[in-house]
């Protein structure tokens, strides 16, 4: 591992302040910041340790819910405001890793954990636009089977490996930052960007800018919601589809859905053009099929990964039908 | 004053150097080589500690994040030299073959307890918002998920805990 100067941030300012030098980088739980540092595919010249900052969960008068950026994955499933009023998140977080990691890693890190693509990962056996911009990619025509069919390009094509914020993008959670220019907050779903030519930048954030918290708005409808993951093994592995899911059905319309994707996406992928279509139309597992089909659509198989676009058109309609009742 | 760290009781000055984990301070620096290293990236539980009683992966931890914290590994877990209850249930299932995976499955068997006790849902808990989750065959299996064990002493290892822990009181 490359040296590098370990520095505790006693709070915000001062986090902001260290993570302002140049190479300087974050540290939340080191669950993955420090297996890649490891792998060289990090090589900070400073770590700024986050963890002690911004540990509280607040519930508001307004019933939205103001949670610290350094809360453990942990401590955020088991709230019971989560598990009573944003079950899906509950699910989503205690689906990822295992009790061990969730038990270290933080709202933060989860939020800014890299991909597990394998050639991003291996510094000398493999190309990769991620970790070495305009070097190429080799999964593209590699072994990409655990690869995105949404939102992929001619750089990129690897998944954001997060349940949480699969969760948390159908939950329209915001995040709150804060740069050395001042604070500012914005959907969850603006933060993560598109690869297009430059998918080294996974995120917006400005160099040595600082998430401090997630907010979710009060949503009722997310009280009745879930979160299914499909994977190779029934426990302790990256999805190769997941669906996050809430729905307010009354007289057998839809009158309002939430709906996201994990697996498929190199982002936490909201399903926007599924959840228009589903609104107003019986709650059916004809329209729940017509929604998923049309939100895939759009979706690009590679070699190995087209598999996941059937499989996650019958996910979203299996969690849609057990939330509503209707049978599978 | 040194910046220190608790292992098992006692308190240590932790390593100059930052790069040093959790891991490599238990077993190079103060030679306590019950936590094992299976796979240095978090995959195998065999490493695992408990740090102020929650479950922790030591290889992933940089020691320096853990000042002031406790730690126990399971060096620590017996009680004036008698086995922790979960000791002596391992051996009497034969909840171990080689034993490489025994020092992580017992810290984590610990610290899975604690989490049953506090109501920390799993992703088999049918009702995350409900208070008492008792540990079922498929709750313990998931919650034990992060730990490998590649002589494939699930039997025993499962019989161990459920004899502990099976009616873990909310």
């Amino acid at each position: 591992m490359t040296p590098f100067t370990f520095a505790r941030a006693s709070d915000v300012p001062e986090a902001v302040r260290l993570g302002a030098q140049p190479q300087a980088k974050f540290l939340g739980g080191g669950t993955n910041l420090v297996d890649l540092m490891r792998e060289a595919v990090e090589q900070p010249a400073t770590l700024v340790d986050v963890t002690g900052l911004s540990t509280a969960i607040e519930e508001r008068a307004d019933g939205s819910l103001l949670v610290g950026a350094g809360v453990k994955n942990t401590a955020l499933a088991a709230h019971p405001a989560v598990r009573e009023r944003y079950p899906l998140l509950s699910r989503a977080i205690v689906a990822g890793a295992s009790a061990q990691i969730r038990n270290m890693a933080t709202v933060g890190g989860n939020i800014l954990q890299r991909t597990r693509c394998a050639y991003f990962y291996d510094l000398d056996g493999a190309r990769c636009n991620k970790r070495t911009p305009g070097q190429g990619c080799d999964a593209i025509d590699g072994f990409n089977r655990m690869h995105a069919v949404l939102g992929g390009s001619t750089s990129c094509v690897a998944t954001h490996p997060s349940d949480m914020c699969v969760a948390l993008v159908a939950l329209d959670a915001s995040v709150h930052l804060q740069g050395s220019d001042g604070a500012r907050s914005m959907p969850l779903t603006d933060l993560h960007r598109l690869p297009e030519d430059h998918p080294e930048r996974d995120t917006v954030l400005a160099p040595g800018e600082l998430i401090t918290a997630i907010e979710l708005p009060p949503l009722p409808l997310a009280a009745h919601s879930s979160y299914r993951k499909v994977r190779d093994r029934s426990s302790y592995a990256f999805a190769l589809v997941s669906v996050a899911a809430a729905i307010d059905v009354r007289d057998g319309v839809v009158q309002d859905v939430r709906l996201a994707l994990g697996g498929v996406g190199t982002r936490p992928w909201r399903a926007w053009q599924a959840e228009a279509e589903l609104r107003g139309q019986p709650a059916t597992e004809a329209a729940f099929r017509t929604a998923a089909a049309l939100e895939m659509a759009q979706a690009q198989p590679l070699r190995e990964n087209g598999f996941k676009i059937a499989l996650v058109q019958r996910a979203i309609v299996a969690v849609l039908a057990q939330l509503t009742g209707e049978t599978s | 004053m040194p910046a220190t760290i608790s292992i098992n009781g006692a308190a240590r000055a932790l390593p100059d150097d930052p790069r040093v984990s959790l891991l490599d301070f238990l077993r190079d620096h103060l030679h306590l080589s019950g936590a094992k290293k299976g796979c240095n990236q978090g995959a195998c539980g065999a490493c695992t500690v408990l740090a102020d009683g929650e479950r922790i992966l030591s290889c992933m931890a940089l020691a320096v994040q853990y000042e002031g914290r406790a730690i126990t590994s399971i060096e620590g877990v017996a009680t004036d030299g008698a086995l922790h209850p979960l000791q002596q249930a391992f051996i009497d299932h034969d909840g171990f073959q080689c034993g490489y995976c025994t020092p992580g499955q017992i810290c984590s068997a610990i610290g899975m307890a604690a989490e049953l006790r506090r109501g920390v849902p799993s992703y088999v808990t049918g009702d995350v918002a409900q208070d008492v989750i008792a540990l079922s065959h498929d709750e313990l299996r998931e919650r034990m998920s992060g730990n490998l064990c590649r002589c494939g002493a699930y039997n025993g290892i499962v019989a161990a805990i459920t004899e502990e822990y099976g009616e873990v009181a909310p």
